[in-house]
C-alpha cells in the first residue's frame, strides 16, 4: 500500500487509541469518576437522579450504564466534539478548547522555529571553526544551555524583567483592553505578550541543536563527497549550503518530531509560570480545580495536536529526503 | 598476550583450556572494555569534570544516609540567613528557618534514585524494542512501531500529570518510570534505524548464514554497535527525568511526602517573592543543585563520545595520520 494513503489512515486509529487511553484514565482516576462532586450534591440535598443527570451533562459518561456503553458514548461525545462541562468555569470545555489552543500553537511553533534557525546557524558556524576559540566557547555555552531547564530562564525572566523591571506583562496573552483583531496594536500587544515565553523556550532548546548540527556537520565534512564536489570546482558556499548543511541538517529533521512532543508537552509548565491562557495552563487549572472534564479535554486536545504535527512532519520528510524507505523489511 | 605461559602446561585438557580461555577473555575484555576507555575517557577534561560533578553529588547522598548532616526541620535556625553569612548553615536558611543546605542533601538520594530508574526504564525498553523491531523486521517490526508510534503521540509532561494524578507514586523508582513512561518511544524509533543499518553489514549476514541464532546475533554483534548510542541516551533520559520531576514538583502537580529540590523551588518562588532579593540564596540553591547535576551528566557523555567515536580514540593515541588532516577540511569550506 501507499506509504502515504498508510500513514493517512493510521491518523485516525491513534485519535482513537489515544481517546480510548483517556476514557480509561478518567474511570482510573482516584475515587472514579466524580465521587467527590455526588458527596458535594447530597450534601446540598440533591436526589440520586437528579445528580446523575447532573454529572451525565458534565462529562459525556453516564455512570449508571455499562462500561461498553459508557465507552461508546464517550467516543460518540468525542466525534461530535462533546467533551463534557468544565466544573470550574461553568463552561463547555471545547469552547475553553478553542480559545487556548490557537495560543499554544503560536508559542510553540515561532519558538521551535526559532530554535532550530538559531541552533542550525551556531552549529555550522562551530563546525567551520572546528577548534578555535569560538568553537570551544560555543561548545561550553551549549552544554550550561543545555543544564538549565527551560522554565528556570522563565521564572528568572518573569522575575526579572516582569515583575521587577516591568518592561515585559507578567500574564495574558493580549491587553484586555485592545479588541482582538487585526490590527498592529493587537499584534504588537500579543507579540509583547508572547515575548518571554517564546524567547525562554528558544534559548531552552538552542544548546542542543547547536551541539548535534555541530556534530553533524563535521561528520559530512569528513566525507567524500565533499571532496569530490571540492574537486569539481564547486564554490565553497555551494558546498557548504547543498552539500554540508543539508546533509547535516537531515539527520536532525527526525529528531524534530520528537522535539515537538516535548515541546508541546512543555507549554504545561511554561504557560502556567507566565499565566498564558493557553491548553497547558488550562490543563493545570483544570488539576488544581479537580475540574476532570477540563483536565482531560486539554489532555486529549494537545495529544490530537502531536498526532497532527507528527503527520505534518512524517509527511515532508518525504519530500526533503528522497531515500526514505516506504516498504516493510524481510523478517528473519 | 598471558595465555602462552599458562597454556604451555596442560592445554590439552580440555577442562583447564575453557577455562584459560574464559580467564583469559575476560582480561582481553578488560582490557578492551573497562581499562583503555578509561584511560582515554580520563584524558578529556570533559570527562574529568563530569565525573567529578557526579561524585560531588553521590558524597552528598552519602552523606544523607550516614547522617553526617542535619535533617531538615523547621526552626531549627535563624529565619532568612543569607547564604555564606554563618558557617554553620552555609546556604542560609529559609523562612521557617529551615537549613538550605540540609534540604538540598536530604532530597539527594531521592532525585538520584529517580534519575536512575528513569534512565535505565527509559533506554532498557527502548533497546530491547528498537532491536528486535529493527533486526526481526516484518510482522514483528511492523506491530512494535506501532505500538511506539503511539507512544510517541503523547507528549510526555501532561501524560505524566494525568497518571501522576491517578496513581499517585511516591516511592522516586516508581516516580522515574512513570516520568519516562513513553521516553523509551522515540529512542527505540531511532534505535531500530541504527539496527537496520547494522543487519545488513556482512559480518552480520555470515552471522546468519552460519546458522547462529537470532537471540545471539543481537547480544553478539548488533548491542556492543550500539552501546554508545543507548549510553550517550541514557545521559538524556537522565535528564529528561530530573528536568521533569522539579517542573511538576514546581507546578505542584504530582503527590510529595518528604522534601525534594523541585519543592524548594516552588517554596521559594511562592514565598521568596515577598522577600525580593532577600530571599535569593532560597531560590538559587535548588536551581544550582538541578543544573549542577544536569551539567555533570552531560560533560560525562560528551567525554564517552570520545571514547567510542573511533576517529577521535586513534587522533588521541596518535596512531592515524590521516584524521590530522580533517581540520584543514573545515577551513576550506568556509
Amino acid at each position: 500500500m501507499n506509504y502515504y494513503l498508510r500513514r493517512t489512515i493510521r491518523i485516525p486509529a491513534t485519535i482513537l487509541g489515544v481517546a480510548t487511553l483517556t476514557f480509561g484514565l478518567i474511570r482510573l482516576l482516584p475515587g472514579g469518576p466524580f465521587t467527590q462532586l455526588r458527596i458535594q450534591l447530597r450534601r446540598r440535598g440533591m436526589d440520586a437522579q437528579e445528580i446523575n443527570a447532573r454529572i451525565e451533562a458534565l462529562q459525556n459518561i453516564r455512570p449508571d450504564k455499562s462500561l461498553p456503553e459508557q465507552y461508546i458514548d464517550y467516543l460518540i461525545g468525542v466525534v461530535q466534539l462533546d467533551l463534557g462541562q468544565s466544573i470550574s468555569l461553568n463552561k463547555p470545555v471545547i469552547e475553553v478548547i478553542g480559545q487556548a489552543l490557537p495560543w499554544t500553537v503560536f508559542i510553540v511553533i515561532v519558538s521551535t522555529l526559532l530554535m532550530f534557525i538559531l541552533g542550525v546557524l551556531l552549529g555550522s558556524l562551530q563546525a567551520y571553526w572546528e577548534g578555535t576559540t569560538f568553537d570551544s566557547v560555543g561548545s561550553g555555552l551549549s552544554i550550561l544551555f543545555m543544564s538549565i531547564p527551560y522554565y528556570i530562564y522563565a521564572v528568572a525572566f518573569l522575575v526579572v524583567l516582569a515583575f521587577s523591571w516591568r518592561v515585559f506583562p507578567t500574564s495574558a496573552a493580549a491587553d484586555r483592553s485592545i479588541e482582538a483583531g487585526f490590527t498592529v496594536a493587537y499584534a504588537v500587544s500579543v507579540l509583547h505578550h508572547a515575548a518571554l515565553p517564546i524567547i525562554s523556550f528558544t534559548i531552552g532548546g538552542v544548546g542542543s541543536t547547536a551541539l548535534s548540527m555541530r556534530g553533524n556537520s563535521i561528520q559530512v565534512l569528513g566525507r567524500e563527497f565533499v571532496e569530490v564536489a571540492r574537486l569539481r570546482g564547486l564554490s565553497d558556499q555551494r558546498i557548504a549550503t547543498r552539500y554540508v548543511a543539508m546533509n547535516a541538517i537531515l539527520p536532525m529533521y527526525t529528531g524534530l518530531l520528537l522535539l515537538i512532543g516535548f515541546r508541546l508537552g512543555g507549554t504545561v509548565v511554561l504557560e502556567e509560570i507566565f499565566t498564558y491562557p493557553g491548553l497547558g495552563f488550562y490543563l493545570i487549572e483544570g488539576v488544581n480545580a479537580n475540574d476532570y472534564p477540563l483536565m482531560m479535554g486539554c489532555f486529549m486536545v494537545i495529544t490530537i495536536a502531536l498526532v497532527l504535527a507528527v503527520y505534518v512532519a512524517d509527511m515532508t520528510y518525504g519530500l526533503i529526503d528522497p531515500r526514505i524507505s516506504v516498504g516493510d523489511a524481510d523478517e528473519y | 598476550m598471558q595465555m602462552s605461559t599458562d597454556t604451555d602446561v596442560n592445554w590439552q585438557s580440555e577442562r583447564t583450556d575453557e577455562a584459560i580461555d574464559w580467564r583469559d577473555r575476560l582480561h582481553e575484555g578488560f582490557v578492551l572494555r573497562i581499562y583503555e576507555p578509561a584511560i582515554i575517557a580520563w584524558s578529556d577534561r570533559r570527562t574529568q569534570t563530569g565525573l567529578l560533578i557526579v561524585l560531588v553529588y553521590l558524597s552528598m547522598a552519602l552523606v544523607d544516609l550516614l547522617g553526617l548532616w542535619r535533617d531538615a526541620s523547621t526552626s531549627q535556625a535563624p529565619r532568612m540567613l543569607g547564604a555564606f553569612q554563618n558557617w554553620s548553615y552555609p546556604l542560609g536558611t529559609t523562612q521557617s528557618g529551615v537549613d538550605v543546605l540540609a534540604l538540598i542533601i536530604d532530597s539527594t538520594p531521592f532525585i538520584l534514585q529517580m534519575v536512575l530508574a528513569g534512565g535505565v526504564w527509559a533506554t532498557g525498553v527502548a533497546v530491547i524494542a528498537g532491536t528486535i523491531s529493527g533486526y526481526k523486521g516484518g510482522l514483528t517490526d511492523s506491530v512494535i512501531t506501532a505500538i511506539s508510534d503511539f507512544f510517541m503521540s503523547i507528549p510526555g509532561l501532561p501524560l505524566v500529570i494525568v497518571l501522576g494524578i491517578t496513581l499517585e507514586p511516591e516511592s522516586p523508582l516508581v516516580l522515574g518510570v512513570i516520568l519516562t513512561i513513553n521516553y523509551w518511544a522515540g529512542l527505540g524509533r531511532s534505535i531500530r534505524s541504527q539496527v537496520l543499518s547494522i543487519r545488513n553489514e556482512s559480518y552480520v549476514e555470515a552471522a546468519r548464514a552460519m546458522g547462529t541464532s537470532t537471540v545471539r546475533i543481537i547480544r553478539k554483534d548488533i548491542l556492543p554497535n550500539l552501546m554508545p548510542y543507548v549510553l550517550v541516551n541514557f545521559v538524556f533520559a537522565a535528564r529528561y527525568t530530573i528536568f521533569a520531576a522539579v517542573a511538576l514538583y514546581f507546578l505542584g502537580v504530582l503527590p510529595y511526602t518528604g522534601q525534594n529540590w523541585g519543592i524548594t523551588l516552588n517554596y521559594a518562588y511562592n514565598q521568596g517573592a515577598l522577600f525580593g532579593l532577600e530571599a535569593i540564596h532560597w531560590l538559587l540553591a535548588p536551581i544550582i543543585a538541578i543544573v549542577g547535576l544536569a551539567c555533570g551528566l552531560i560533560l560525562l557523555s560528551q567525554g564517552m563520545d570520545r571514547i567510542f567515536n573511533p576517529r577521535v580514540r586513534t587522533r588521541l593515541t596518535g596512531e592515524s595520520e590521516s584524521v590530522e588532516s580533517t581540520p584543514d577540511h573545515t577551513t576550506e569550506v568556509r
